[in-house]
Parts: C-alpha cells; sequence; structure tokens
C-alpha cells in the first residue's frame, strides 16, 4: 500500500468529522499563528531600529577619552593628525562638547539640545543648512560666538527668520548664522530638529572643560573592523595603554540591540511554542479516542490482510495530516494577524512597523506542526497496530 | 494432494487468571479443495475458536494447522496478514464494512493491502460486486442500504481477491429468514463455482446446507461427516446419551 493511499484515507477520516478535526487543530493553530506573529513582531522591531540606526549614520566612531589618569592628554590637534595620518581609512573627524544647561532666547528658557562641533560635523551627518551659512573653520579658531540652530528652534522661537538674531547658552550670546534643514517629518519640542550647534572651542571654554569626545568617519562602511583597529592601535600607542579610551561604533550598537530584541522574540516564541505541545497533546488524546472508537475498523482490516505497518502508517499519517492543516491554517491566521498588527501599530503610535512573517518562521512553523502531529500520533498509532483482531472485531 | 485445510491434533488454551481453559481440544479433520464445510457447535463448542484458527486470526496452542501445505502456527503476525489476504475471503455476521467508504471501495480493501494498482482494483472491485447483483449502487455508503445487500457487498469483498478459502461466520445471523436463504443460495453458487466454504453457525438449519458437517462440542470434534446423515443435526447427547460426546 502506498503513502497515497494513506493520504486519501485520512483525507476523507478528516472530511468527514470536520467540526472535531477543527477543534482538534485548534491548539496548533493558535501555536503557529502565535509564533509567527511574534517572530514577524522582532522582525519588524529589528527593521526600525535599523532604519533609525542608519539615519543617525553607520559610517561614524564615535570615541571617548578619559578625562584624567592618562600621563598624555590627547588634544583636538593630536587626533585630527591620527585621522590624517590615515587616509585609507579614516576621513572626517569632529570633536563633539555636549553642554548641560538650556537655551536662554529671549525671556524664554528652551530645552534645546546643545553641543559643540566642528565645521565637518554637518558633512559627517549629512546635514544641509536652508538658510544662512554653516560653521566654519575660522569661527573654531577665532572661538566665534556663532551657532546654528535646528528647523524647529528657527520656527518655533523666531518665526522661521532666525539668521541673525541672538540667543543665550551658559549666559554667552550668540548670533545665529545658519538655520538647518528639517530632518523628522513631524517636528516637536525635544526632537531632532530641536538642537544648537556652536564651535567646539566656544563650547569648551563655555563650559570650561577639555574636548572628550570626537565622532570619525570611515571611508569604507563595509571596513568597519579594520578602521576601528587603525583607530585603536593610533590611539593605544598614544597613550601608551588602551585604558584611557573607548570606541563605539553604530553598527556595535546596532548588534548589541538587534541581540537582546532576538533573545527577547525567541523567549517569547519559545512561550507561544508552548502551545504547540499542547496542541500536540490535544491531538494525541483525539488520535486515541478515535482509535477506540475505529477498534472495529481496525479488526475488519487486520483481517482483511493489513499489516501492523499498514495500521500505523495510516494513524500516523491521519495525525500528521491534521497537524500539518492545522500548521497551514495557523500560518493564515498568523499572516492576517501580523496585516492587523501592522495597522494597529500605525493607528497608535504614529510609526511604521511592518509586522513582517519571515519565511523562515512560516516554514519552521509548518515543519514543527507537521513533526508535532508525527510525534503525538505515533503512541495512538502503535496503540492501533498492536490490537488483537479477533478482539477488535467484537469490540462493540 | 494435500487436503487445502489440515488440522492435526489443534488445542488452544485459553489462561484466565490462574486457570486455563479448553477451547479446542485435539480437534483433527482435514477439508479438501472444492468442499462445502459447515463447522456447528453451540456457544462454548469451540467453533469460534476454530474460525479463527482457520481463518489466521489465532494460532494453536499445540498442534499443527496446515492450509495450503503451509504451517500456520509457525507464522509471524506480518506472514499471518499476507496470508489471511491471499488465501482468505471473510464473511462475518455483522458484515463489518467500512462506513465511510463506497461500496466499490470498500470491496477494494483486501486488492489494496495486496498491492493492486488502482485501475485493476476498480475493475476487479466493479465485476466483484456485479456478480453479487449490485454494480449499480457502488457509489452507495453501506449504510443506505439492507443488511442482505450489505452481506451481498462483504461476500463480493470476500471474493474480490481470489481466495482459497472462503470463510462465512454466522452469515445469516443478522438477517430474516429470507434474506438469509439468499445468502445461503449465494455461498452454494460459489461451492458449485468450485470455491472452497467453510461456514460457521450454531444453527443446523444453516448448517444442513452444506456438503459436510463437522460438529464441535465441548472443543473436540462429535460428528464428520456428510450432512444428510441424521447423526450430522441430531446432538449427540439425545442420540445416545453421555457416551456420543466422550466417543
Amino acid at each position: 500500500m502506498r503513502i497515497t493511499e494513506s493520504l486519501s484515507l485520512a483525507m476523507k477520516n478528516i472530511v468527514s468529522s470536520k467540526v472535531r478535526t477543527l477543534l482538534t487543530m485548534l491548539g496548533i493553530i493558535i501555536g503557529v499563528a502565535a509564533v509567527i506573529v511574534i517572530v514577524g513582531l522582532g522582525n519588524g522591531l529589528e527593521n526600525y531600529i535599523a532604519d533609525s540606526f542608519s539615519s543617525m549614520g553607520t559610517n561614524t566612531l564615535t570615541i571617548s577619552v578619559m578625562p584624567r589618569g592618562a600621563t598624555r592628554t590627547l588634544e583636538v590637534e593630536d587626533m585630527y593628525q591620527i585621522v590624517t595620518e590615515h587616509p585609507e581609512e579614516l576621513e572626517l573627524c569632529s570633536p563633539t562638547v555636549a553642554m548641560m544647561g538650556g537655551v536662554k532666547i529671549g525671556t524664554e528658557t528652551a530645552s534645546t539640545s546643545v553641543s559643540g562641533v566642528s565645521e565637518n560635523y554637518n558633512a559627517i551627518y549629512g546635514y544641509t543648512i536652508t538658510q544662512g551659512r554653516g560653521l566654519q573653520y575660522s569661527d573654531v579658531a577665532t572661538r566665534a560666538k556663532v551657532c546654528v540652530v535646528g528647523a524647529y528652534v528657527n520656527q518655533a522661537y523666531f518665526g522661521g527668520n532666525a539668521v541673525g538674531q541672538t540667543l543665550r547658552v551658559g549666559g554667552q550670546a550668540l548670533t545665529i548664522v545658519g538655520v538647518l534643514d528639517q530632518r523628522e517629518e513631524s517636528m516637536e519640542e525635544g526632537g531632532s530638529d530641536d538642537c544648537l550647534y556652536l564651535p567646539y572651542s566656544t563650547a569648551a571654554r563655555l563650559g570650561g572643560s577639555r574636548v572628550s569626545s570626537y565622532v570619525v568617519t570611515m571611508v569604507d562602511e563595509e571596513q568597519i573592523d579594520q578602521s576601528q583597529a587603525v583607530l585603536d592601535a593610533a590611539l593605544s600607542s598614544f597613550f601608551g595603554s588602551d585604558d584611557y579610551y573607548t570606541i563605539i561604533t553604530m553598527s556595535e550598537l546596532l548588534d548589541t540591540m538587534t541581540g537582546m530584541i532576538n533573545i527577547l522574540v525567541g523567549v517569547l516564541a519559545g512561550i507561544a511554542a508552548i502551545s504547540l505541545v499542547v496542541g500536540g497533546i490535544g491531538i494525541m488524546n483525539i488520535m486515541l479516542v478515535s482509535v477506540t472508537e475505529r477498534t472495529r475498523e481496525i479488526g475488519v482490516r487486520k483481517s482483511l490482510g493489513a499489516k501492523e505497518r499498514y495500521i500505523l502508517e495510516q494513524f500516523v499519517i491521519e495525525a500528521a495530516v491534521t497537524s500539518a492543516l492545522g500548521g497551514v491554517l495557523g500560518i493564515a491566521l498568523g499572516y492576517f494577524l501580523s496585516a492587523a498588527a501592522t495597522v494597529v501599530v500605525a493607528r497608535l503610535m504614529e510609526e511604521a512597523l511592518t509586522v513582517a512573517p519571515t519565511l523562515f518562521a512560516v516554514l519552521a512553523a509548518f515543519g514543527i506542526s507537521a513533526g508535532i502531529g508525527v510525534l503525538f500520533g505515533y503512541l495512538p498509532a502503535k496503540k492501533a497496530a498492536r490490537l488483537n483482531p479477533i478482539d477488535a472485531l467484537h469490540y462493540d | 494432494m494435500a487436503a487445502l485445510i489440515t488440522f492435526q491434533d489443534v488445542c488452544r488454551y485459553y489462561h484466565m487468571g490462574d486457570s486455563t481453559v479448553t477451547a479446542a481440544d485435539h480437534i483433527s479433520f482435514e477439508i479438501e479443495t472444492g468442499e462445502f464445510t459447515a463447522i456447528v457447535g453451540s456457544s462454548g463448542s469451540g467453533k469460534s475458536t476454530c474460525m479463527n484458527i482457520i481463518g489466521c486470526l489465532d494460532v494453536p496452542s499445540e498442534g499443527t494447522y496446515l492450509l495450503n501445505g503451509q504451517d500456520v502456527g509457525q507464522m509471524n503476525k506480518n506472514q499471518l496478514a499476507e496470508i489471511r489476504n491471499e488465501l482468505l475471503g471473510f464473511i462475518f455476521q455483522q458484515y463489518n464494512l467500512l462506513p465511510k467508504l463506497n461500496l466499490l471501495e470498500n470491496v477494494e480493501v483486501p486488492l489494496m493491502y495486496a498491492g493492486v494498482s488502482r485501475p485493476e482494483r476498480r475493475e476487479r472491485a466493479r465485476a466483484a460486486l456485479e456478480q453479487v447483483g449490485l454494480g449499480d449502487k457502488w457509489r452507495h455508503k453501506p449504510m443506505e442500504l439492507s443488511g442482505g445487500q450489505q452481506q451481498r457487498v462483504s461476500i463480493a469483498r470476500a471474493l474480490v481477491g481470489n481466495p482459497s478459502v472462503i470463510l462465512a461466520d454466522e452469515p445469516t445471523g443478522a438477517l430474516d429468514s429470507r434474506t438469509g436463504r439468499e445468502v445461503l443460495a449465494m455461498l452454494q453458487e460459489l461451492h458449485a463455482e468450485g470455491h472452497t466454504v467453510v461456514l460457521i453457525t450454531h444453527d443446523n438449519s444453516i448448517a444442513v446446507q452444506a456438503q459436510r458437517i463437522i460438529r464441535l462440542e465441548d472443543g473436540r470434534v462429535v460428528y464428520d461427516g456428510p450432512s444428510g446423515a441424521p447423526e450430522a443435526v441430531v446432538t449427540p447427547r439425545a442420540a445416545g446419551g453421555k457416551g456420543g460426546a466422550e466417543a
């Protein structure tokens, strides 16, 4: 007897008791759908974060220098020299000085983020100027009391005419020389457009601190390990130790985040997969009932010449088909729920987070559900195959 | 030529807890090809045990059962299944058709286990249904038929594999007397065509339709001879007192 015969027999039995089969499959359906949605959600989250990170620049290396402890002090000029000594790997460099405390615009105090940067900063992050000019080398060299503001500051405080106006940072009046292009679709307070950049030399003097962090761009984003190694070697030889600085790459950060999301998704999917096991037990239970109900049929089949192997095969295939069918319905439900979740997330969060089921998750879900059918169908099938034909024939 | 069915001192014991029940006690007989034999006995006489052993559903505890020259007692479960499939056709009291399959598919089952290809199966099953006069009803499910019709389907199923022995276990037990007679007539027809038929029954009026009667009592053969003889239908106890059973 061929497998196809067992398959068509299994389909006959499944079709002849639709409601029971559907209820039997429910555990598998829910389990598969849950796994698909959760993995899809994780996948969407990963894509979303990757997108956010790439807008922040994945071709940059961020260097933090310990403020004290080292025998030598890394001056801004030293850093520039390191970058220019390695033109194969490193390209642009800008010191960054984060300044605490707000910005005073007229009588108002704004919570605008303030950073001291070099004239390269716009080029590093691809920012463009829409009004006025950007920071220049001369501003840095002369510690000019000038600044560039984000589009939000321009709109919210100056009605779009910020260039030429003044504001105060840390008690020092600064003249606005340029306005940056809008970066976010909708501007808001505290957003990326609520920002202010001044020359790092000016910022360092206002804050009374040394420049302690830098951002450096790589020539080739693919050569991240090599670029990092070159920079690391240069700084290490400068300090005579690698204890006084750290190099962070965006892609490293992205990897860390992705790793955390994957662990979270793995745990959630694992919990969802418990439902698959419960579903499998449900199938086993119904198959056991089915074997008892069909004892006489088994007896008849055996008396007509069915070997134990055929009976075993018939019941295992029936369980596997039931389970795999549940898997298919679960995949369909999973896709539907993923689409629904995408819409709901878009409504609630104003963020474009696409819940995208992965092909791997779908195939794995199908394979596992069919496997569960075989696994949990085996015991009842074995019971059926072992029935004594005489007893089975006289069973009522 | 050796007999088709040979029972040599066949014994069958059942263990019920501590006690042992002897269901078949040194039964010996031979059935030749083409014979129509009835095995008769009241309940507990051992006729069901006999039928299970002849049908290769059970094996003797002692003694030898040769079917077509093969020693069935030495076979494993798979070999027994093959023998049932190739050499035996069963007709049951309760018809035992599979309710979810239509008549044609029911008749096809033994051929399916024999590994016959689908088109050939269809053809042979159709022919078997034609033979029992149900060729036009092949699409129907068993429950849509009368008892007599269902029993005819089960006869078709028994015939379809072209077995050496047709084994009928109380084939008229669930039927009214008229349809019962029809079924018996059909068995006689099969015999006339050359089939070997073994009929198991408790009913003398049915048993006399066969050519030969083997009467069992308490697991032993108490009569083996032509169905026409008066001793065939009279219980030995009534005929010759208690001595009959011990003879």
